[in-house]
């Protein structure tokens, strides 16, 4: 796995800042007193059980979620000011499969924004099938989304969010649903094109998997409850927080490794039963 | 063959036929993909409401049934809105038959109609007033430049509308506009197709190339083809047959429809036994 060097952020501004926001939908906050600051040129993983409000940090930072308190700063303007184009990759799961749309259709949705002029120009397609091309998908162009595997989709998706040249691509559980050898995949071509300068943000519940590979991990449980690099955030007690569960964090060889911790009237059970050695870990 | 195309009423209901086909065709592909076929057949059931109220009122019957049901569009949306009891279809199913009654109780009640109101509930050739082909013309070049001047757009809204207003599509905006131009394309095909068949004309041609496609593109072409198609084969039988003319429409629509079913079942299985990839 690749690990991008540290970038140095002296005296530039960040890319995205978070101040205190609390945001939510229909009048009910789904995270409170948010502040997180990203640099250009991070590669951030936002970690948090299902229901952590992951996704809803995404969605502040793209406006679409009421900001009840705090601020949104992108390139320290206000959302409404917003002029930097983002990336956006859903979560595979909120796509509708049957939707008849090829491949080259949905990338070129990606430049759709302003479009007056119903048919894309010969740059358009070009800049498409070069995304393709660098996705290795290029060949798929003309097939329908739903005839792809799982690691082809997931592609698919990126291409249309890289399409516009961002410099921020967020990403929402980009590694759920999809076997081992694609979320590496996956994982992969995030650090290759984080190398090439861009900011990328993606949220996951996946800790060993995915957050351990990543330069620096946000733990988020309705607010943030720490921030940093791995090696920093996953003690027990951070993530016992973040889950509301027990871990046990095994550090080996410069590899970090957590474990969910059996509850602790299982565990005396199996110390009643003297098969557990309860010092081992 | 060419005997009907002697009489000025055919040649118009004619012209017609061809120019709702085209309308109803395209305007369907958005129906049937946003999953609004319901709403579109509530509404059309509505309008005939605001028609004869307008009528009786001697008030423009286009603007009458148009905004008869745009009212019960904001009717549907507020009720579910306020009591979350009530879902959707069933608020549409309410308003949309009240709206549909009332008319009927008024025309039951009232037999000295001018305006022949069996044609707007049935469809009928005879229906179609020479004003009727200005209406249809207007409305179809009006969806024909709004599908061309947003389609990027409205692809994006139709395929992924939380991530299009991401990406700065003005979503709010192209919902209402959509609004708009399926109630006037329910309001200008009403004579020809009549009520109580224009979801058929409105769903069947997409649904039918739906079945032959896999592409945005090819799908609206195609979808607008076979709606011409029916409409004007259906016109020209029902001279023949003397069978009304929005009911020989869809019975066309549906002959594709099944044709268009057996056809991609038989390629699926030809594909697989070639060791073709079909899709």
């Amino acid at each position: 796995m690749l690990h991008p060097q540290p970038h140095p952020f002296v005296d530039e501004q960040p890319l995205i800042e978070l101040r205190g926001a609390t945001c939510g939908y229909g009048g009910h906050p789904a995270v409170e007193d948010v502040s997180l600051k990203i640099w250009p040129g991070e590669f951030v993983g936002i970690l948090g059980p299902s229901g952590a409000g992951k996704t809803t940090v995404l969605r502040a930072i793209l406006g679409g979620v009421k900001v009840y308190r705090g601020q949104v700063l992108i390139e320290g303007k206000p959302l409404g000011q917003r002029r930097m184009p983002i990336g956006y990759v859903p979560q595979l799961e909120t796509v509708d499969w049957n939707f008849p749309i090829t491949v080259e259709e949905v990338v070129l949705l990606g430049l759709a924004s302003n479009k007056a002029w119903p048919w894309a120009t010969r740059r358009e397609r070009q800049r498409v099938y070069e995304m393709l091309e660098r996705l290795g998908i290029a060949h798929l162009a003309q097939r329908h989304i739903r005839a792809l595997s799982g690691g082809q989709q997931q592609r698919v998706f990126l291409a249309r969010a890289l399409v516009a040249n961002p410099r921020l691509i967020l990403l929402d559980e980009p590694t759920s649903g999809v076997d081992i050898k694609t979320r590496d995949d996956i994982l992969h071509l995030l650090h290759q094109l984080n190398h090439q300068g861009a900011t990328i943000m993606l949220t996951t519940h996946e800790i060993n998997a995915v957050a351990a590979h990543l330069p620096r991990v946000v733990c988020i449980n309705r607010t943030v409850i720490a921030d940093g690099p791995p090696a920093q955030v996953f003690t027990p007690e951070i993530l016992g927080r973040t889950y509301g569960a027990r871990m046990v964090v095994i550090h080996h060889g410069g590899l970090v490794l957590v474990a969910e911790r059996p509850h602790a009237g299982y565990e005396e059970h199996l110390v009643l039963q003297g098969e557990y050695d309860a010092g081992a870990v | 063959m060419l005997e009907p195309f002697e009489y000025g009423f055919f040649v118009r209901g004619f012209i017609v036929a061809g120019l709702v086909g085209i309308l109803c065709g395209l305007v369907g592909v958005y129906v049937v993909l946003r999953r609004m076929s319901y709403i579109g057949h509530g509404l059309s059931h509505a309008m005939i409401g605001g028609a004869v109220v307008s009528y009786v009122m001697a008030f423009n019957f286009y603007a009458g049934a148009s905004i008869w049901g745009f009212l019960s569009a904001l009717l549907i949306n507020t009720i579910v809105r306020h009591r979350r009891a009530i879902g959707t279809d069933a608020a549409i199913g309410v308003i949309t038959t009240a709206g549909f009654a009332l008319g009927v109780a008024i025309i039951s009640r009232y037999r000295t109609f001018t305006r022949n109101f069996e044609a707007a509930l049935l469809g009928n050739l005879m229906g179609v007033a020479p004003q009727d082909v200005w209406a249809v013309t207007a409305m179809t070049l009006t969806a024909l430049a709004i599908i061309i001047l947003t389609y990027r757009r409205m692809l994006f809204l139709t395929f992924d509308p939380e991530v299009a207003a991401y990406y700065g599509v003005p979503t709010a905006w192209l919902d209402s506009l959509f609004a708009l131009l399926l109630a006037g394309t329910l309001v200008v095909s009403m004579q020809l197709i009549g009520v109580t068949m224009l979801v058929g004309a409105l769903v069947i041609p997409a649904v039918t190339a739906r079945l032959l496609t896999d592409s945005f593109g090819r799908l609206l072409v195609l979808s607008g083809a076979i709606g011409t198609f029916n409409g004007l084969c259906g016109t020209y039988l029902s001279y023949f047959l003397d069978v009304s003319s929005g009911a020989n429409v869809v019975l066309v629509g549906t002959v594709l429809f099944v044709l268009a079913y057996l056809w991609s079942g038989l390629r699926g299985r030809l594909g697989r036994l070639w060791g073709i990839e079909a899709h």
